[in-house]
């Protein structure tokens, strides 16, 4: 089966990850700018992230096979400090025309402060004002279904955003429905210990509908699997769904998102 | 709507769900098995457990909810970076 993963941090994965990706099909892969796990220091740190994203990672996938798509933001985790966000928020313009530079993301928030907000409108802000797509992050565990609500908010109040060109990623039960009922994309995101496990991303296609929803593996440095969604559509299958919506679901989906992008070309 | 008959879900999925329901059983145990008080996360549990005994489709959004922020404003200031599964209250943010 051909599929695209439309989130992997892949900086932190292995070349042995991208050689398996390639074995199950995997034809494209898009990796939102995160947090590193410790916050940098300057905007400079930012600066040589970014050229990883739009530079050498594009070059690790290409030995095998795989299209390489990047988004660019300062993650929630680093939102808290105001002054570092909006030296970050200079320095991405500097990247945007890079040809594997899809939009601005994962943006969202974290903790669900009012910095994080804050930040969180500036980053809607340099979207709009340049015609980018938007990949949002949604809080963890407790605090998504509130930040959700917020981040919708936000959205809303922004009258030059389009609904369809917003993916809002890392949906579950609780906030699903008011993330299509908005008008936006929504992802569901394949972990072993949170967010979603297949059979519960099944069962909201099977519920929701496949239509603006997609499945990734978010794989990164912490528990996560970087094939998690050719094993839902091995799951899927055994259910006995047809494979044109398994394809839709793991492929054209995510396509059609991504490609009102004019860059993403696979 | 899914493409399993009920007794397709039983054969599919029961003996994962029964690991799972004894994991459940054996924490619980442990938890009140050992010295010292619970916190709120065990309050949030307990509540969520009530949900797996309603009727309908909605028990994973219940329990969900269960462990959610109810609140509606952001807060002040984030006080840390991580999230612990349940929300301790208002005003009582947890560092991580």
């Amino acid at each position: 089966m051909k599929f695209i993963e439309p989130h992997a941090h892949m900086v932190s994965r292995t070349t042995d990850d991208y050689a398996d990706m390639a074995t199950a099909g995997c034809v494209a892969l898009c990796e939102p700018a995160f947090w590193a796990g410790f916050d940098r220091s300057s905007a400079d740190g930012f600066r040589d992230y970014f050229r990883q994203l739009t530079e050498y990672e594009p070059k690790r996938a290409a030995n095998f096979g795989i299209k390489h798509f990047t988004w660019l933001c300062i993650n929630p985790k680093e939102s808290e400090d105001m002054a570092l966000a909006k030296d970050v928020l200079e320095v991405i313009p500097e990247f945007m025309d890079c040809p594997n530079v899809l939009g601005i993301g994962e943006i969202g928030l974290n903790k669900n402060s009012r910095n994080e907000v804050k930040v969180l409108e500036m980053h809607v802000d340099l979207a709009a004002s340049h015609d980018q797509l938007i990949l949002v992050h949604t809080p963890h565990l407790e605090d998504k279904h509130k930040g959700t609500r917020l981040i919708l908010d936000v959205l809303k109040n922004d009258s030059r955003i389009n609904p369809e060109r917003v993916m809002i990623d890392h949906v579950e039960e609780h906030t699903i429905g008011m993330v299509l009922d908005a008008g936006h994309w929504g992802g569901m995101t394949l972990y072993p210990e949170s967010k979603c496990s297949p059979a519960r991303a099944i069962d909201m296609i099977e519920r929701f509908g496949s239509e603006r929803l997609w499945w990734d593996a978010a794989c990164d440095w912490g528990p996560s699997v970087p094939l998690a969604v050719p094993r839902t559509a091995v799951e899927m299958r055994r259910r006995g769904h047809e494979e044109a919506l398994i394809e839709k679901v793991i492929f054209e989906n995510p396509k059609t998102f991504l490609s009102q992008s004019e860059r993403f070309v696979i | 709507m899914t493409m399993m008959t009920r007794q397709k879900v039983m054969d599919q999925y029961f003996m994962d769900a029964r690991h799972k329901l004894i994991d459940i059983a054996a924490f619980l145990d442990r938890v009140e098995g050992a010295e010292g008080k619970e916190d709120f996360r065990m309050a949030a549990f307990r509540d969520a457990i009530k949900h797996l005994e309603d009727g309908g489709n909605d028990r994973a959004k219940d329990v969900l909810m269960a462990f959610s922020d109810p609140t509606e404003e952001p807060i002040a200031k984030a006080p840390g970076k991580g999230a612990c599964g349940a929300w301790p209250g208002e005003g009582s943010e947890v560092e991580g």
